[in-house]
């Protein structure tokens, strides 16, 4: 097992662009708040990504909720560590329902970076190992670049629900999602083929 | 007989296609939590925090399955941020189905407090409510609620008043 602190810290866009680079099949992606988001955001706009605004901590039930609508489809929860601690509940409700199409990947640079860097209170906290604790057998570290291109495998390849975190750098986000709501929901409904509509898309 | 609340809340979900039901328990909705679970078109499950369902709700109706989240009062109190921030501001028709504590006989000096709360939310969200107070009323005011959420894309809360449901019984001695 690898423990987290023994994990490489790693630049979040340039992980954001590996897994987008992976996603093949329409797989739906939940940007949690800020940066997050924005990392994904400037990865690449799909119709698949749904990039969240103020519900911190909400990335994973969404991810969940769309994951329950449509089994068939693979759905990526992306979530910051702050965010994460705000609502650490829904990863028992996530392993109790255990939807295979569900991927958790957090994104743990232990501070709060968009309100300047505070740190987050989980400096002793092991997100891998509260997600096992909450009955997601499989939850691991990613210890570097070539091991999170071979946890995405197996979130892609595999029956969840997975649970992948990382360690991030410092460094900040690239750029900022358009922040205007519903469009983005529009968008994703069309993405995720509930919505049919003939003004344009 | 005139079918209880709990029978027309039922009847009303699945003409709707109301299915996903993720909800905190309480006492007062133990009969319609009960005939949810035991009918096979709904899937019903608890949640750790109601914020959970609301972002549960919202995710599944982007992805084309209808739901409604169920809770009692003080589980409302906990809701305004994700409310003005996911459903509001996205314009997602997540419904909530609240019991109400806290009131005509309440023994629990909390759900007192907390029932203050919860009009001044709903209106200062701008989300539609009805409170539902009478049989005859129940079926009109559920469906017509639940239909227009959908067709308007906003959010929308029915409150079941201890008028309704018969509340939970006012303890006469101290009960926890």
């Amino acid at each position: 097992m690898i423990v987290a602190h023994n994990a490489k810290r790693m630049y979040r866009f340039d992980l954001m662009q590996r897994l987008v680079a992976r996603l093949e099949h329409e797989e739906a992606v939940i940007g949690g708040i800020g940066n997050t988001n924005f990392d994904l955001w400037s990865a690449g706009h799909r119709a698949q990504n749904f990039y969240m605004l103020g519900s911190m901590g909400l990335a994973v039930p969404i991810a969940l909720g769309v994951a329950l609508a449509q089994p068939e489809r693979k759905v990526f929860a992306v979530e910051g560590d702050g965010s994460l601690l705000m609502q650490l509940g829904c990863l028992a409700t996530v392993a109790t329902l255990a939807p295979k199409n569900l991927a958790i990947l957090v994104m743990d640079n232990g501070v709060y970076q968009i309100t300047g860097g505070q740190e987050t209170p989980a400096a002793r906290a092991d997100y891998a190992a509260i997600a096992r604790g909450c009955g997601l057998a499989g939850a691991a570290w990613a210890a570097d670049e070539a091991d999170f291109e071979r946890l995405v495998g197996q979130c892609l390849a595999t029956d969840g629900p997975h649970f992948i975190a990382v360690k991030l750098d410092d460094q900040p986000p690239v750029t900022q999602t358009e922040r205007d709501p519903p469009q983005i929901r529009d968008r994703f409904m069309r993405g995720m083929g509930a919505k049919r509509s003939k003004l344009l898309g | 007989m005139d079918r209880a609340w709990h029978q027309i809340a039922l009847d009303v979900l699945k003409a709707n296609e109301v299915r996903l039901i993720p909800y905190v328990p309480d006492n007062v909705l133990k009969p319609l939590i009960a005939a949810i679970h035991a009918d096979p078109f709904f899937h019903a499950f608890t949640v750790a925090r109601e914020e959970e369902a609301v972002g549960i709700v919202a995710g599944a109706w982007m992805a084309g399955t209808r739901g409604m989240v169920l809770m009692q009062t003080s589980g409302f109190a906990t809701l305004a941020n994700v409310l003005a921030s996911l459903p509001c501001a996205f314009q997602i028709p997540v419904l909530l189905m609240i019991s109400e504590r806290g009131t005509m006989g309440e023994f629990n000096q909390g759900q007192a407090a907390v029932w203050r709360t919860m009009r001044p939310t709903l209106e200062a969200l701008a989300m539609e409510y009805h409170v539902v107070t009478r049989l005859d009323e129940c079926e009109f005011i559920m469906d017509r609620t639940i239909q227009q959420a959908h067709l308007t894309q906003l959010p929308a809360a029915l409150v079941l008043s201890p008028l309704l449901t018969g509340g939970k019984p006012t303890a006469r001695q101290v009960v926890a």
